[in-house]
């Protein structure tokens, strides 16, 4: 599963992530990272069953998790395959098959909502994630 | 020399002889056979594209009502339409915007919704007169309902379209689309091998009268679109059709962040295979299609062109761009133009549809004008001011909040030494530094990343970035990073005001 790790200005510095995979033995796929002045954020794949221990983990050193669990919704009556989406996607969730119908790999959605501003026919929404 | 009538094509097409194909399948057949026997084997070859095409509307005519009313201002769902025409007629266009959802809702929508079967609220409004005394008008109305609606569009099926990229550091938000920073991607328009004018460059078959495929209905070409640039291969059609008979399958409405509504257009035309040279254009491909990237990042008319490219390149996922592979999509759908091909290609087989001749040609090798401006476009050297008190790097805290005191100007530029531009400081930082009791040099307080403009821009483009970066003024420096001058934006809404 995916989840989103927030971690705020004044633990930036320290290597939180790294502890907690090493106090947990829990692997963390880093799938997209992103850092500036005020913040870091960091989506990754987690394996179900090892989330709750990850979380508490991050959480116990002052990092916020969240879970990824409301991946971008197609309407496909709204949507017309224009393929507009696909080019703004970081992870590549939408595609063309051989017949040019559109194609939608729900499960490598980070979330970020860049397709929702991007489609001409409102048909991509993002519902609210859960803590 | 192979040569056929359109009379010959359309007896075919009654007796279930014709041979139809799509401009896809013509690409295959002309490959093997040669443009001589393709031409005598095909009869006609269908084209489709479908994509936003914001110059589109429907003419309206709703009836009398009683007491009559000569309609002035017409709302439809809140999205007005222009009238100033006979009394109870009105344009709907696609992207004129609702008045209290604004760029959720627009005429496209509108549109769409009449086709759905969907009812509208209108309201108009008059003065009144002795033949029309009714002032205000609400009511309800259905498709049904209307006596005529007739959707017609001034410049639809351009025959290519620039593809946009974005080299600006800001996500921009246009009518292709959101362009991600630093050319992070490329959006293109336009079916190549089944764009209707790509087939028919020359327009040989395609002219006023050219009955064709439009939102899922039998529609006709009134004749050059608006705007119709036919010599660098930017031709357009000005179309028409009976919105009563269209299917929302074709015709749909579209939002496009930041910019607002527009529709898109499903429109097929047929290309009756008269001789060879006909034959040979239809079999056009998606490599033989040229058009340019431009960075859209740029606000102005005189794009920059980062590339050419053909749509085969556009349609392969990714564009070089200075050695980077970026991600490139269509706004139009070509699945949905193969399916109006074929749906046409459909008609024309089971004879419902029959081919026609212009009884005029879209004219050629015309370009479309930039507009001429008789108040000059006002260049930053025409409005800036040119005594500019700057303060050293060096100075202190002091001395600077004494120079603003003085001048009474509120944006300091900061100098090196050698009088380069290096930074700028405010009043407001100046009051932030003694709120704090920082006392320290100009430099320690300076904002380093100064916002500038060149004497030679366009004051429209630099008002623009103002706006972005929220800044009120810029300093105008020279190649060497030297103060020329200063650009305030007051000194814009001054030339604005004067103007309107
Ligand atoms: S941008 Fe919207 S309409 Fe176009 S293919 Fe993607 S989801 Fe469909
Ligand atoms: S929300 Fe972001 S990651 Fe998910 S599909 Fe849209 S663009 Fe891709």
């Amino acid at each position: 599963m995916k989840i989103k790790i927030n971690i705020s200005s004044d633990i930036l510095t320290k290597p939180i992530m790294a502890e907690s995979i090493l106090e947990t033995g829990v692997l963390l796929n880093i799938s997209q990272a992103h850092f500036d002045r005020s913040q870091g954020e960091v989506v990754a794949d987690v394996d179900e069953d090892k989330f709750d221990l990850m979380c508490k983990s991050l959480t116990n050193k002052g990092a916020r998790v969240t879970k990824l669990n409301t991946p971008i919704k197609w309407d496909e009556n709204e949507c017309v395959e224009c393929s507009a989406c696909i080019s703004v996607c970081p992870t590549k969730v939408f595609s063309l098959d051989d017949d040019f119908s559109l194609v939608v790999d729900e499960s490598k959605c980070i979330q970020c909502g860049t397709c929702v501003d991007m489609c001409p026919h409102n048909a991509l929404s993002l519902g609210k994630n859960n803590r | 020399m192979v040569k056929k009538t359109i009379h010959e094509i359309n007896g075919r097409i009654r007796d279930g002889s014709v041979n139809v194909v799509t401009a896809e399948e013509m690409v295959h057949i002309v490959g093997e056979l040669g443009a001589e026997d393709a031409a005598k084997e095909v009869d006609v070859v269908t084209t489709g594209t479908f994509g936003a095409m914001c110059s589109s509307g429907v003419w309206l005519n709703f009836g009398h009502s009683e007491p009559p009313i000569k309609m002035q201002k017409v709302f439809l769902n809140d999205v007005e339409a222009y009238t100033g025409v006979a009394a109870v007629d009105a344009f709907i266009g696609a992207t004129q915007l609702s008045e209290s959802l604004g760029m959720e809702y627009g005429g496209a929508h509108v549109i769409e919704d009449l086709i759905r079967g969907k009812s509208v609220h209108l309201h108009a409004t008059s003065h009144g007169t002795d033949c029309y005394p009714r002032k205000v008008l609400d009511t309800t109305l259905s498709l049904e309902d209307m006596n005529q609606a007739i959707m017609m569009n001034p410049r639809n099926a351009y025959q290519k379209y620039n593809a946009a990229t974005n080299g600006t550091k800001n996500t921009i938000h246009t009518y292709m689309g959101s362009l991600l920073p630093s050319f992070g991607n490329v959006t293109y328009s336009g079916a190549g091998v089944l764009s209707p004018l790509s087939n028919d460059p020359d327009y040989m078959t395609i002219g006023t009268g050219t009955r064709i495929f439009l939102g899922g209905a039998q529609g006709y070409i009134v004749g050059q679109g608006t705007q119709h640039s036919s010599g660098g291969g930017f031709g357009t059609l000005m179309v028409q059709g009976d919105l009563k008979h269209m299917s929302p399958d074709y015709i749909r409405a579209a939002n496009f962040t930041g910019y607002g509504t527009s529709l898109y257009v499903g429109m097929g035309v047929p290309i009756p295979i008269l001789n060879e040279q006909i034959a040979q254009a239809t079999a056009v491909t998606d490599a033989g299609v040229t058009t340019k990237i431009l960075d859209y990042g740029i606000p102005s008319r005189d794009r920059a062109a980062v590339r050419d490219v053909t749509y085969e390149e556009l349609r392969s996922g990714s564009v070089d761009i200075n050695g980077r592979d970026v991600p490139t999509s269509s706004l139009s759908s070509f699945k949905k133009s193969r399916i109006i091909a074929s749906e046409l290609k459909d008609w024309i087989s089971k004879g419902e549809f029959f081919v026609s001749m212009p009884v005029e040609r879209l004219p050629k090798d015309i370009s479309a004008k930039p507009m001429k401006q008789t108040e000059g476009i006002a260049l930053v050297s025409d409005i800036m001011a040119v005594n500019v008190v700057t303060i050293s790097k060096d100075a202190s805290v002091y001395d600077a909040a004494k120079t603003i005191m003085e001048t009474a100007f509120n944006h300091l530029p900061v100098v090196s030494a050698d009088n380069a531009l290096v930074g700028v400081v405010t009043a407001w930082d100046i009051s932030k530094a003694v709120s704090q009791n920082k006392f320290d040099l100009v430099e320690d307080i300076m904002t380093r990343k100064v916002i500038t403009a060149s004497a030679d821009e366009r004051v429209a483009v630099v008002a623009r970035r103002m706006d972005q970066d929220s800044v009120s003024a810029m300093p105008v420096i020279n190649k060497e990073r030297h103060i020329i001058g200063m650009i305030t934006s007051d000194d814009i809404s001054k030339l604005y005001a004067r103007r309107s």
